[in-house]
């Protein structure tokens, strides 16, 4: 038996929605009691000090593009693994957006024996929801499901054809299988780079309206009515589709919502002089749909937060801007950004904790993601005021493509736990 | 003197004063390009690249001539058939040509933003000959100037731009321009070829050309680029005529002494009627071409002093 006891910490509870004072011992990888600051650690217990920092459970990130197969330089099992624990980010659950796409059980063991060797944090694959992600034939679900595929999705490609995606939803329905939609209007967007208004007109940017994603969205929402499946979306990010979601959700519909980081802290004027690393897919948007998008976190009506971490080598991104390649890395800074969420007091730790950790565990049928006796001690250990600047060269990610290089943020990872084993040290 | 820049991206970053400055040092070379007098000595010893990533004929010969005119060795680099096919960046291109150590390189690019990022990477002095749908700073200046010597001023006039201003470089750099010099301007088109959020830049938008052009001093035609006419953003070209083409009986809504403008090359009975466009009372079509050279001389002028001054500076550093 091996014993760990956290003592002196802070303790985000996203369950019971609490931050106080408190110790955690952790018994062979799992969390054993949850207790106040005066417990006593059992005899023989390791004892880490957290010195009165947060102690939470460890983030849930849906959606990690790790580039293998296909694109090993921009990013590899073993360094988006360790970009992972040096952000505080013990599961991932990686794209089949990959080069080929993941779409048979064959490539799925690939990915998931690559990540049994190098990465030291949870790897959960996704599988594609359409064979080759060419939105025509749906793939192997069953399958795939047994070769422990968690959910399935064409990431950015959305199923235009709607029996296509009909179909496949009917099919996933069966087998209680997870859907991952990418809910932008493929027509509307064609060709777009920024969202429509004063910054892209003042760029000369080819621009989409941010009524896309309403539009993609009621679509979805009248297939799920339709079929009854199981359904999240990547990435809502606009004002407007607000409240279609929330209608959604109140007629029962088994649907869910995530928001990147990126379109929670940063807005389209951000992309000032036709800076690259800022081009995301979708686009970022306004500030009031920022705005509006924290506050649909805050109250639950958006139940993910994610990094949408996307690995794009430097060839890739110093382009003119429509040539240049979307996405931005973001497993260091997810936490570190969040915080900004924090300190301006839109949200605080327990809901935050709710969207990077305690929701997506729902959604993926997880035990992690709660700080409850039973529960798997996957632990993230921060301090959430620490000041810094960063510095894009420093990070584990082999891509360097932050939105956030040089920008001074707030909150740093003092030490990440993977079943009770400690795999992240910052001295 | 009141001009700092050390490159010619767009009007965005200039100042009135840099305007005006660069106005009228391009009133003077007018004037001298109409006496035939030469100015050989200005760019004497400065190599400019003309270096085109577009097909341009009226532009690229407009900057040629005025590089010529000052003294300076031209030399054109017509770039699709060039490397880019074989697959070099715009950076690799950039640094290769910096290279060669070119004192004035003028860019145009179909991307927006490819000449901003082209001048990071380069030591001499860039002018952006239009950028995608962004900017193209001397074509509003030449406009400007166009409009100061016909009107005698360039503030408090009503100015109408028409036509396809979403597509269009050279409506964005005019509403900056126009902007800065504190004029009133109305943009006339159908909403699909219309930009989003554009009253934010403080314009009028009308879609009815006749209230449009009630009581304007200038009327601004835009080239309908030919892709557009079978794209879907107008019904047809003999519909777009008719509703948005500038003949007699537009026109006579504008003021009786408005000027007719339009950057070129003209598709005849599509924005414009043949008549207005060749009517030497009310067109100043030809002078545009003419005040472009100037422009272009004045502009190359004083970024040339400017990277003279920068060099001066860094040999004494030295």
């Amino acid at each position: 038996m091996t014993a760990t006891f956290f003592a002196n910490a802070r303790i985000i509870d996203p369950v019971a929605l609490t931050d106080a004072p408190g110790c955690v011992l952790v018994v062979d990888g799992l969390i054993h009691a949850v207790t106040g600051l005066d417990a006593t650690p059992p005899v023989g217990a390791k004892i880490v000090d957290c010195g009165g920092m947060c102690l939470a459970p460890g983030i849930i990130d849906i959606g990690v593009k790790v580039s293998e197969p296909g694109e090993r330089h921009k990013e590899s099992f073993r360094s988006a693994g360790r970009a992972a624990a040096a952000g505080g980010v013990t599961t991932i659950v990686t794209r089949p957006d990959t080069d080929p796409a993941i779409d048979t059980p064959e490539k799925l063991e690939f990915v998931a024996r690559r990540a049994q060797l190098d990465a030291p944090v949870h790897v959960l694959p996704m599988a594609a929801l359409t064979k080759g992600r060419d939105g025509q034939e749906m793939t192997e679900i069953g399958l795939l499901s047994d070769a422990g595929a968690v959910a399935f999705t064409d990431c950015d490609h959305v199923v235009s054809k709607t029996k296509v995606l009909a179909r496949a939803l009917s099919y996933a329905r069966s087998l209680d299988a997870l859907v991952i939609g990418h809910t932008q209007d493929p027509g509307l967007s064609e060709g777009a780079v920024v969202t429509t208004g004063k910054f892209a007109s003042l760029r000369g940017l080819p621009g989409v309206s941010a009524m896309a994603e309403r539009m993609a969205l009621d679509r979805d929402i009248s297939l799920l009515e339709m079929t009854g499946a199981r359904y999240h979306i990547d990435q809502i990010t606009t004002a407007r589709a607000l409240p279609a979601l929330e209608r959604a959700k109140r007629n029962g519909l088994r649907i869910t919502a995530g928001v990147s980081i990126h379109h929670l802290t940063l807005n389209d004027m951000d992309i000032a002089d036709y800076r690259t690393f800022f081009k995301l897919m979708p686009p970022l948007r306004s500030e009031d749909d920022r705005a509006a998008v924290v506050q649909a976190v805050a109250e639950g009506l958006i139940d993910v937060i994610c990094s949408m971490h996307t690995p794009q080598d430097e060839e890739s991104k110093r382009l003119p801007f429509e040539e240049a390649a979307s996405g931005a890395v973001g497993l260091e800074t997810l936490l570190p950004a969040a915080m900004r969420l924090y300190h301006a007091g839109q949200i605080d730790l327990p809901r935050l904790f709710r969207a990077l950790a305690l929701n997506p565990a729902r959604i993926l049928g997880l035990a992690a993601g709660r700080m409850l006796a039973g529960a798997p001690a996957d632990l993230v250990l921060f301090d959430p005021d620490a000041p810094f600047q960063l510095d894009r060269t420093t990070l584990q990610s082999k891509s360097k493509n932050t939105p956030f290089d040089g920008a001074r943020l707030q909150g740093r990872v003092i030490g990440t736990w993977v079943d009770g084993t400690r795999i992240w040290e910052n001295a | 003197m009141t001009f700092r820049a050390r490159h010619l991206l767009g009007i965005e970053q200039l100042h009135p004063l840099e305007i005006t400055t660069l106005l009228d040092l391009a009133d003077t070379y007018a004037d001298h390009n109409t006496r035939g007098l030469a100015h050989r000595e200005v760019l004497a010893g400065l190599t400019q690249i003309n270096m085109f990533f577009e097909n341009s004929t009226r532009t690229q010969a407009s900057f040629e001539l005025a590089g010529k005119r000052l003294g300076a060795d031209v030399m054109n680099m017509g770039m699709q058939a060039s490397s880019i096919k074989k697959g070099e960046t715009l950076i690799d291109t950039a640094l290769t040509l910096n290279a060669m150590r070119p004192d004035l390189l003028v860019v145009r690019h179909p991307q927006s933003g490819a000449v901003d990022l082209l001048a990071q990477k380069v030591n001499c002095a860039v002018l952006n000959a239009g950028d995608g749908r962004h900017e193209h700073p001397t074509q509003a200046l030449l406009d400007a100037l166009t409009i100061r010597r016909a009107k005698g001023r360039l503030h408090r006039l009503n100015i109408a731009i028409c036509g396809d201003i979403a597509h269009s470089r050279v409506a964005r750099s005019n509403i900056m321009l126009l902007g800065k010099m504190e004029n009133r301007i109305r943009l006339i088109g159908p909403p699909t070829l219309m930009p989003a959020g554009i009253t934010d830049f403080g314009v009028e938008v009308y879609d009815d050309m006749v209230k449009g052009l009630q009581d304007v001093d200038v009327v601004m035609m835009l080239r309908l680029q030919k892709e557009r006419m079978d794209g879907g953003f107008i019904p047809s070209e003999r519909e777009y005529f008719h509703r948005y083409g500038l003949d007699a009986a537009k026109l006579a809504h504008a003021k009786p002494d408005a000027i007719v403008m339009h950057p070129g090359p003209m598709n005849r009975g599509v924005e414009i009627d043949g008549t207005i466009a060749d009517d030497i009372n009310r067109s100043v079509i030809q002078k545009q071409v003419e005040m472009g050279v100037a422009v272009r001389m004045a502009a190359m002028d004083l970024l040339a002093r400017n990277l003279r001054a920068a060099r001066q500076d860094n040999s004494v550093m030295v």
